[in-house]
């Protein structure tokens, strides 16, 4: 309880980066709406786990918030149609990462109004938080932070274990995303409505909520909605990166770390972020299903940095055209956050249940020449999960695979840290994965 | 609808990176060393400017001719530049230049270069380059001049041609380390402090070499602990020995030869001492002890060069055996 103390005024966890916040852009942007597109493309994998199962025909006319694909088993989501329209297409289409997938296409019908239909509501039930795990599947909501993990999994604790505390992820400590912040600023309530429903849902007794610092007006709008005694606590942690992580987020909320290889579930915690407990309220309190999400549209790349209410399947181009569209001086288009994201170079792609931020970028930082390494131990002490990054990355380029299981190559979750203080500009994280590759090779043989 | 730059790049996350660069740690530490050789110009005149000028112009020199030589080549990264500087300001103040010029040499070529250049080396270049020195002439490395002999004061030694059996008639002094081995004499704290004493060019100011220090630790140029833990360890470890009459003062130790200079400047290369943080304080502990030890029971007054070297051939197995341990593991 070192946050207790007068001289610890806030947590954090052991070790991280702290890179140029590139906040200020966006953090007062209040959310808005952008006009509808004329077709949408939904993936039917855009969530970790087992690929939707389309529910609709090519012709079939679909009402907003429909269900259009149902999951298939547990570690499975169901999708909507953002829009009210017809299924023009079921085919692969180009999807982010350079991937391509079998999506439904849903081409708006440009006569609707678009209001969810009572007979969308009607399929959930207002204000009934019985069943909330199969209502939450059933309603396609995933995690907002990144990974899109079903949310409904997460909810569900396994036999025998039990959870303690629930942590929501309010830290958003990647660079230049502040489309959670927004969404704690302006729907606190949702935030803390989503939170008390799961922690009734796993039987937790406490909620914490992790937000950094650097985010005073979203800390004091939630303050402003706990009531007293209430079982809910917003914890002002220390800016860094990469707090929001699951075991870094437990870690500088209540010192208890997860033992290595383990999920949160073995410290009796459950994490979901905060922008998918305001969805969970809203599917519980409003009947609506995931269809729409905040994205941050922002870099030094774009007309008009903005925190975007987006319909799932938008085609990317449609969204930086309603920023303004790139600027001449773009150089690169990132999904998601800085540290993690992955570039983009064909903007036809649709905004995915993950998508975060969309970022602009006119000067990437992996142009930098590399140097020798001076073993300066500087990715050592970056490290969120104590692993040593130097002798990883000199292992995988002699393919030394049993010391890269010796060294604890499977703990790294690949958030770049190492990468992004490596004064050589070594590709610290490229070796990292490269070598995960050799592993996964290895085990495929054996 | 604008369209898309036809010249959108991928490249692999992150895509932001921190504002720090190998060329960029390397010329932190130079300026570091500007103060450093204004305190040595100030005690030893001009001399130490000409010192330190060859030793950085031969490293560079060095380095150039043994690159490709394809415009500046490595010389950009900065690290011949500081090796051949430091080399300079650990000689004894009218070494000839000569001297000074193939110690640059030595420890550019042999010191780092045939093992591979930047990052290869196990010793510290610059400590290599300062061992060939002692043990090619030995009389000439440990003859130290006075202090204070008027800012343009040039000792013949210092401009000598080579190989000539140069007289060494400078105005000598015992160093103060030389003066507690070999006569018992203890020097007074205030010209330790200050700098007013016989010894080697950059080594004698302990105010400018701390204050330095602590910046460059602050700056996060280097890894605080290496310093931290030398320094440490031979104020416990000799702190212990002079309560029983075993050690000069802790205060004596620590202000006193080339100490500081190597805390600050040496145990904080990289290259040569441990990744790990645990492997860095038993790099530290080691330099401590050994620096001790030599001191007072060894045959040589001052001990802190071997110290490292030796240190730096047991930085491998310090890092063996410190690897961090896993989160949660």
């Amino acid at each position: 309880m070192s946050r207790l103390l007068p001289l610890s005024a806030r947590a954090t966890f052991a070790h991280g980066v702290h890179p140029a916040e590139h906040k200020e852009a966006t953090h007062a942007s209040v959310i808005e709406r952008m006009r509808f597109a004329d077709t949408y493309v939904l993936a039917l994998s855009q969530h970790i786990g087992a690929a939707s199962k389309p529910v609709v025909r090519v012709g079939q006319r679909v009402e907003r918030g429909q269900l259009i694909a149902e999951p298939v088993g547990f570690v499975s989501t169901a999708l909507h149609a953002p829009v009210a329209g017809t299924v023009a297409a079921i085919e692969p289409r180009p999807l982010p990462a350079g991937k391509s997938g079998l999506c439904i296409v849903v081409r708006r019908d440009p006569f609707d109004s678009q209001r969810f239909t009572d007979q969308i509501t009607s399929r959930y039930p207002p204000g009934d938080a019985d069943d909330l795990i199969q209502r939450v599947q059933h309603a396609g909501i995933v995690g907002f932070g990144g990974a899109a993990f079903p949310s409904h999994v997460k909810l569900s604790v396994p036999e025998g274990k039990r959870v303690r505390d629930v942590f929501l992820n309010g830290c958003e400590c990647e660079p230049y995303l502040t489309c959670d912040h927004r969404v704690m600023v302006e729907r606190p309530q949702a935030v803390l409505r989503g939170a008390e429903l799961v922690r009734q849902q796993v039987h937790a007794e406490r909620v914490y909520i992790g937000v950094e610092a650097n985010k005073p007006d979203a800390i004091a709008a939630l303050r402003a909605h706990i009531p007293a005694l209430s079982p809910i606590e917003v914890v002002e942690l220390t800016v860094k990166y990469p707090q929001g992580a699951e075991k870094m987020l437990i870690d500088a909320v209540v010192h208890r770390r997860v033992p290595a290889g383990k999920l949160p579930i073995e410290v009796e915690a459950a994490v979901q972020n905060v922008a998918t407990a305001a969805a969970i309220a809203d599917l519980v309190d409003l009947g609506v299903p995931l269809v729409e999400r905040v994205v941050t549209v922002t870099g030094p790349g774009i007309a008009r940095p903005a925190n975007v209410l987006v319909p799932i399947g938008t085609p990317l181009r449609e969204l930086l055209d309603h920023c303004g569209g790139l600027l001449p001086t773009a150089r690169q288009v990132v999904l998601g956050g800085p540290m993690m994201g992955l570039a983009q170079k064909d903007l036809d792609v649709p905004v995915t249940k993950g998508l975060s931020g969309v970022l602009a970028l006119t000067e990437p930082a992996t142009w930098l020449q590399e140097q020798p390494c001076i073993r300066c131990g500087r990715c050592l002490d970056a490290c969120p999960m104590f692993l040593n990054p130097q002798r990883l990355a000199l292992m995988v380029r002699h393919e030394r695979t049993e010391d890269l299981e010796a060294l604890h190559l499977r703990d790294c979750f690949e958030c770049a840290s190492c990468s992004f203080v490596c004064p050589s500009n070594l590709p610290l994280v490229q070796l990292m994965r490269v070598g995960k590759g050799l592993l996964r090779r290895q085990q495929e043989a054996a | 609808m604008n369209p898309a730059p036809a010249h959108l790049e991928l490249t692999t996350a992150p895509h932001v990176h921190a504002p720090i660069s190998t060329p960029r740690v390397m010329y932190e530490v130079v300026a570091a060393l500007l103060p450093v050789i204004a305190a040595a110009a100030y005690f030893f005149g001009v001399t130490a400017i000409l010192m330190v000028a060859t030793g950085a112009a031969v490293a560079a020199l060095t380095e150039w001719a043994f690159s490709d030589r394809q415009g500046l080549g490595t010389l950009r990264d900065g690290s011949a530049l500081l090796t051949g500087a430091l080399l300079a300001l650990t000689l004894p103040p009218a070494l000839p230049l000569w001297m000074v010029a193939l110690g640059a040499a030595v420890a550019i070529a042999l010191g780092k270069l045939v093992l591979g250049g930047l990052g290869h080396n196990l010793f510290n270049p610059a400590l290599v380059g300062r061992a060939f020195l002692q043990a090619a002439f030995p009389t000439t490395m440990t003859t130290w001049s006075a202090p204070g002999q008027g800012f343009w004061h040039i000792e013949s030694a210092t401009v000598a041609p080579p190989m000539l059996h140069a007289a060494v008639d400078v105005v000598s002094a015992a160093s103060p380390l030389g003066l507690v081995k070999f006569e018992q004499k203890t020097t007074e704290l205030l010209p330790l402090v200050t700098g007013n004493v016989a010894g080697s060019l950059g080594e004698t100011s302990a105010v400018v070499l701390v204050v330095v220090g602590v910046v460059l630790g602050l700056r996060k140029v280097f890894d605080w602990r290496l310093p931290v833990a030398t320094l440490a360890t031979v104020v416990v470890f000799s702190g212990v020995l002079w309560l029983f009459g075993l050690s000069p003062s802790p205060a004596f130790m620590l202000s006193s030869g080339g100490l500081l200079f190597g805390a600050v400047f040496m145990c904080t290369d990289p290259v040569t001492t441990p990744v790990t943080a645990k492997g860095a304080w038993y790099f530290g502990l080691g330099v401590g002890v050994l620096v001790v030890l030599i001191r007072n029971f060894g045959g040589l007054p001052e001990g802190v060069m071997y110290s490292i070297l030796l240190m730096n051939a047991a930085t491998p197995l310090l890092n063996r055996v410190s690897q961090p341990r896993r989160l949660g593991g």
